[in-house]
């Protein structure tokens, strides 16, 4: 794809590039510098956290079993630390300075403080993981008291908030700048919309985080008594449901973004898109309670408000997003001459360019896997059968691994050539990392929830129970399931081993990009099929979109007969009044 | 585009496509169906958690615990006592590092109040094949009304991660015809 900017790409980015001959892009060097340091530790983190997750598969599969309890729960503790909190919020960092300085094209505010916030990140990440390897912190990443970690456990992951506040502060800060020095005209785009969406759920969540750890350290250090339980509950899963919408929020402006870099995606409608990140914001933070729903002390009508968002408002927010997003790329592709029949548009989409496939493949997998299976298991009744099975572990690795993770790789191969210059080092491996990624983490997220549904426990060291002294016997299925997910997880690894590789030899040996091919390091583009691309989908009815229609539909189906097979297991279990 | 400023700074004012909004009107009419679905369970569904909890100290229901089990024990499996309660009755099971404790045998069809609590860390009451999940708490204890549909030896596993010998903790309820 070397065609030059100036004769039928398509897209915001060579459009861009076009008017700077220099570098393109009017980057704030702090600001780059940063993107990358907290990209680097990012994948740093992915990869660690990465290892520990298939050495947790590898022990689960019961014909493997590699680790000891004991230690099975110690590397358990530290998969969950790792990718769950430090891969993903440093990535989020380096997405949050990007939705700021770069593509407002300003320059970031008080780069040192950024730097401090980095630091303490990254503080609060090594000793997390140096006290959960010491052996005294095997509490699982939640820590539910009165279960005691060593008192450097809460207090990392303390100085860990405390630097991702600050990197909010930074962002917040970039965005004023912005607007003062003017480098843009009218609103802020819809890109850095949503990341400032997610700025604002990290601020709640984060600063929930404080207020359940910070007694909960004292009281591992002996000067606070007693914690109670279930109120520990309700603020820890503030932090920790709610750091999962700031990847939500983090994912979806990916969504956005990629479809517009690489094909020129306009939202369907501006008003439509930003009032459903705004549906984000009022109600996501409810979903604490998808936590407690089988919690003893709180009442039957908070769990049902709670767990429902406010009636699903947060979830017609993700189902908008569903409709617009495809709905974009099928207005942008069919502009640009992709007009045969109902699936031109997606069949010649870029599927050789890791920054899409992997984007579009977070979407569906996102969707059908991980959306779908939060709502029924976070229905209050139905989450009777699914309580700390296997089927949770099963729903967040849909949503965090094959959403977040995989949108979060996709973007990082439009990272590496615009922010850290480098072309991706073997193009032809990396087009298939995203597949080989998206196929191991639905694996995972299928036989997992597969496992759950016939009711394996999560975080459990040995399902065959031979060192119990009453035994039970799960079906022969759950063993079956559990093998299928062992190699699922070693699929993922591999998928996921070849992005840390991948990345990190294009950051070090990958050839320099400037103005000459940087399009070409972008990745495969589809080609314009029209001379005049000028279009403008904020109107109604300016497109058709059918490919959009089936794929909602086919998406709509699928959520609804899944509900209802729940209820009908639902309605066969002993009765409970 | 996505990452550049809406063309139309007027935006807002931009009439939102017919196709969108019927998307939209659909998810938000299953979104209250599914909150009504959940409502409506409460009134005419048969599983459904109790919200009967109370506050207790663990060596009450610990002495609670035992009274019980003295009083209905039939037999011994295990070393565990099985307990025999009367059909209708109030039943304990108290979990503790790592056992779950007594066994219980309940007659199919016959509803029981089931009171859990904890004495020490959060367990898992997770009674297998049958796949009732319900956290258990030290210091709450929480009355739930069960009953058996079916007859036979069932399990109930931790399922809510308690120290290194989590993975040993598994109780017993037996149900007769």
């Amino acid at each position: 794809m070397s065609v030059a900017a100036e004769t039928g790409i398509i897209g915001g980015i060579a459009a861009k590039f076009r008017t700077c001959p220099a570098t393109g892009l009017k980057i704030d060097i702090a600001a780059q510098n940063l993107i990358k340091a907290n990209a680097v530790v990012a994948i740093v983190f992915l990869a660690v956290g990465g290892l520990f997750g298939l050495l947790v598969a590898l022990t689960r599969w019961p014909a493997v079993k590699i680790l000891d309890p004991d230690l099975f729960y110690l590397v358990l503790t530290a998969h969950g630390l790792d990718v769950l909190l430090v891969w993903i919020i440093f990535f989020e960092m380096a997405v949050l300075y990007f939705a700021s300085a770069i593509i407002l094209n300003c320059r970031l505010a008080t780069p040192r403080i950024a730097w401090l916030a980095f630091i303490l990140m990254l503080v609060g990440a090594v000793l997390a993981n140096v006290t959960v390897l010491q052996g005294e912190s095997s509490v699982m990443f939640t820590s539910y008291v009165p279960l005691k970690a060593a008192p450097n456990f809460y207090l990392s992951l303390i100085v860990f908030a405390v630097g991702a506040l600050l990197g909010c502060f930074v962002f917040l800060g970039t965005l004023v700048i912005a607007k003062d020095e003017k480098t843009y005209e009218g609103s802020i785009p819809l890109v850095t919309f949503g990341a400032l969406v997610a700025c604002i759920i990290a601020i709640f969540t984060l600063a929930s985080g404080a207020v359940i750890l910070i007694p909960t350290w004292l009281w591992s250090l002996g000067y606070i008594a007693h914690i109670d339980t279930v109120m520990y509950k309700l603020v820890w899963w503030a932090m920790g449901h709610s750091s999962q919408q700031i990847n939500m929020a983090a994912q979806v402006a990916i969504w956005y973004a990629i479809p517009a870099i690489l094909m020129g995606a306009k939202p369907l409608s501006e008003k439509v898109s930003r009032m459903a990140f705004l549906m984000y914001i009022l109600f996501l933070q409810l979903a604490s309670a998808h936590h407690m729903l089988v919690e003893p002390g709180l009442s039957s009508e908070w769990k049902v408000f709670n767990t429902s968002y406010a009636i699903y408002l947060a979830v017609l927010g993700s189902m908008i997003h569903g409709f617009s997003i495809p709905g974009a790329m099928e207005a942008a592709q069919r502009a640009n001459g992709y007009t045969n029949g109902v699936f031109e548009w997606l069949r010649r989409a870029p599927w050789g360019n890791p920054a899409f496939a992997g984007m579009f493949l977070s979407l569906v997998l996102f969707g059908f896997l991980g959306g779908i299976s939060g709502v029924v298991l976070g229905t209050e009744q139905i989450n009777i059968m699914l309580h700390n099975t296997m089927y949770v572990p099963g729903h967040f690795h849909a949503t965090v691994v094959a959403g977040t993770s995989l949108a979060f790789m996709a973007l990082t191969y439009l990272v590496v050539p615009l922010i850290f210059q480098r072309e991706i080092i073997w193009p032809r491996l990396a087009k298939w990392q995203p597949y080989l990624f998206g196929m191991g983490a639905a694996g995972i997220s299928l036989f997992m929830m597969g496992a759950g549904t016939l009711g394996v426990a999560r975080r459990h060291a040995d399902i065959s129970f031979s060192d119990a002294t009453l035994s039970f016997d799960y079906p022969p299925a759950a063993f079956l399931m559990l093998g299928l997910n062992g190699m699922a997880g070693i699929l993922a690894a591999i998928g996921g081993g070849l992005f840390v590789v991948i990345i990190v030899f294009s950051v070090l040996f990958g050839k320099k990009v400037d103005a000459s091919n940087i399009v070409e390091a972008l990745g495969p583009m589809p080609q314009k099929r029209v001379s005049d691309a000028v279009h403008k989908h904020g109107d109604s009815g300016t497109f058709h979109l059918p490919g959009t229609y089936i794929l909602v539909a086919t998406f709509f189906s699928a959520f609804v007969l899944y509900y209802f097979v729940n209820w009908k297991y639902l309605s066969e279990l002993w009765q409970l009044g | 585009m996505a990452i550049t400023s809406p063309e139309n700074k007027l935006w807002w004012t931009e009439k939102v496509g017919r196709a969108e909004l019927v998307w939209i009107t659909i998810a938000f009419l299953w979104g209250v169906f599914m909150f009504a679905m959940m409502v409506w369970w409460h009134l005419e569904g048969n599983q459904n958690l109790s919200n009967e909890v109370y506050r207790v100290v663990p060596e009450t229901f610990e002495e609670k615990t035992v009274a019980f089990t003295e009083k209905y024990t039939v037999r011994e499996e295990a070393d565990i006592p099985v307990v025999k309660p009367d059909p209708g009755s109030d039943i304990y099971m108290l979990s503790r590092l790592w056992e779950w404790w007594p066994i219980l045998e309940l007659k199919k069809g016959q509803t029981y109040r089931l009171h859990l609590s904890s004495m020490d860390w959060q367990h898992g009451f997770s009674l297998q094949p049958v796949n009732i999940n319900i956290q258990v708490h030290p210091g709450l204890e929480h009355v739930v009304t069960l009953t058996p549909t079916q007859s036979g030896e069932f399990s109930v596993v931790c399922n809510e991660f308690c120290g290194v010998g989590h993975h040993t903790m598994v109780g017993r309820i037996h149900v007769i015809d």
